[in-house]
C-alpha cells in the first residue's frame, strides 16, 4: 500500500464520516461543522492530485467564507434543533433497496471501466500561473461575466436580507 | 498510485450523501448545506479528471463552480432570514405557501 494511497484514504474517511455526520445530526450547527470538515479534507484530496490553487481557494472560499456565512445564519436565527418527522413507509422500503442496487452497480461500473489508470500524486502540472493563463485568456468572458454575477448576486441578497419596512419606506 | 475510479466513487458518494440530505432534512438551512456537498462532489469529480487527463481546464471549472456557489449561498442565506422573518420557523414542512 502506497504511502499516496493511505492519504487518499485517511483523507476520503474524512468526508465521508463527515458526510454521513452531516445527514445524521440534527442540530444544524454541528451540521456546519463537519460541513467544514468535509470541505478542509477535500482540500487534502485537491493537493494530493496536485492542484494547490483549488486546495487555497477550497480552504479560503468555501471553509472560510461560505461556511462563516452559514455559521452566521444559523448563530443569527438562533436555530434549534430540527424536529423529527415520520418517514412514509413506502419511500424506506422502496428506497432502501433502490439505492443499494443503484450505489452497487455505479460502484461496479465506475471500477469495472475506469481502474485501469491509477492517478498519480501531484500528477496535475497546474501551477497558478498555468491557470492565470487559461483565466484570463482563454476564459476571459466567463470569468468577467462572473463579476456581473456576483454584483447581481450582492444586490440580490443586500434586498431579500433588508428589513420589510426600509424598502416599504422606500416605495412610499 | 491511486486509481481514478476511487476518486469518482469518493465523490458519488458525497454527491449522494448531498441528494439523501436534501431529502430528508428537515430544516431549510441543512438542506442548503446539503446542496453545498453536492457541489463539492462534483467539484472532486472535475479535479480528479483534470488530473487524469492532464487538462487544467477542468480547475478553472472548479473556480467557477466555486464562484457560483458563493454567489448561490449569499443570495440563497438571504432568502432564509426572510422567510424566517416573514413565517418565524426554519421547518420546510411549515413553509408551504408561496404567499402569507
Amino acid at each position: 500500500m502506497s504511502f499516496h494511497l493511505i492519504l487518499f484514504l485517511a483523507f476520503g474517511a474524512v468526508c465521508a464520516g463527515g458526510a454521513v455526520n452531516l445527514l445524521a445530526q440534527r442540530h444544524p450547527i454541528n451540521s456546519a461543522l463537519s460541513l467544514i470538515a468535509v470541505m478542509a479534507a477535500l482540500a487534502g484530496e485537491y493537493l494530493l492530485l496536485g492542484a494547490e490553487f483549488v486546495a487555497a481557494v477550497q480552504v479560503i472560499v468555501y471553509a472560510g467564507a461560505i461556511m462563516v456565512l452559514f455559521v452566521f445564519v444559523i448563530m443569527l436565527l438562533n436555530a434549534g434543533e430540527e424536529e423529527e418527522t415520520k418517514g412514509s413507509r413506502v419511500a424506506i422500503l422502496l428506497g432502501v433497496p433502490g439505492i443499494l442496487t443503484g450505489s452497487v452497480l455505479m460502484a461496479w461500473v465506475v471500477l469495472r471501466h475506469s481502474g485501469t489508470e491509477a492517478v498519480a500524486i501531484g500528477a496535475l502540472p497546474g501551477p497558478p500561473v498555468d491557470i492565470a493563463e487559461l483565466l484570463f485568456h482563454d476564459f476571459l468572458l466567463p470569468f468577467e461575466v462572473t463579476s456581473v454575477l456576483i454584483l447581481i448576486a450582492i444586490m440580490g441578497a443586500v434586498v431579500l436580507a433588508s428589513k420589510p419596512e426600509a424598502t416599504a419606506r422606500k416605495v412610499d | 498510485m491511486v486509481p481514478l475510479s476511487y476518486y469518482l466513487l469518493l465523490s458519488g458518494f458525497l454527491f449522494a450523501c448531498g441528494v439523501a440530505g436534501f431529502l430528508i432534512k428537515r430544516n431549510i438551512i441543512a438542506i442548503f448545506m446539503s446542496i453545498e456537498l453536492m457541489l463539492n462532489g462534483v467539484n472532486l469529480s472535475f479535479v480528479a479528471f483534470a488530473a487524469h487527463w492532464h487538462a487544467l481546464s477542468g480547475q478553472v471549472f472548479v473556480f467557477f463552480v466555486m464562484v457560483v456557489a458563493a454567489a448561490e449561498a449569499a443570495v440563497g442565506l438571504a432568502i432564509i432570514i426572510s422567510v424566517y422573518r416573514t413565517r418565524e420557523t426554519l421547518n420546510v414542512d411549515q413553509v408551504n405557501l408561496l404567499k402569507l
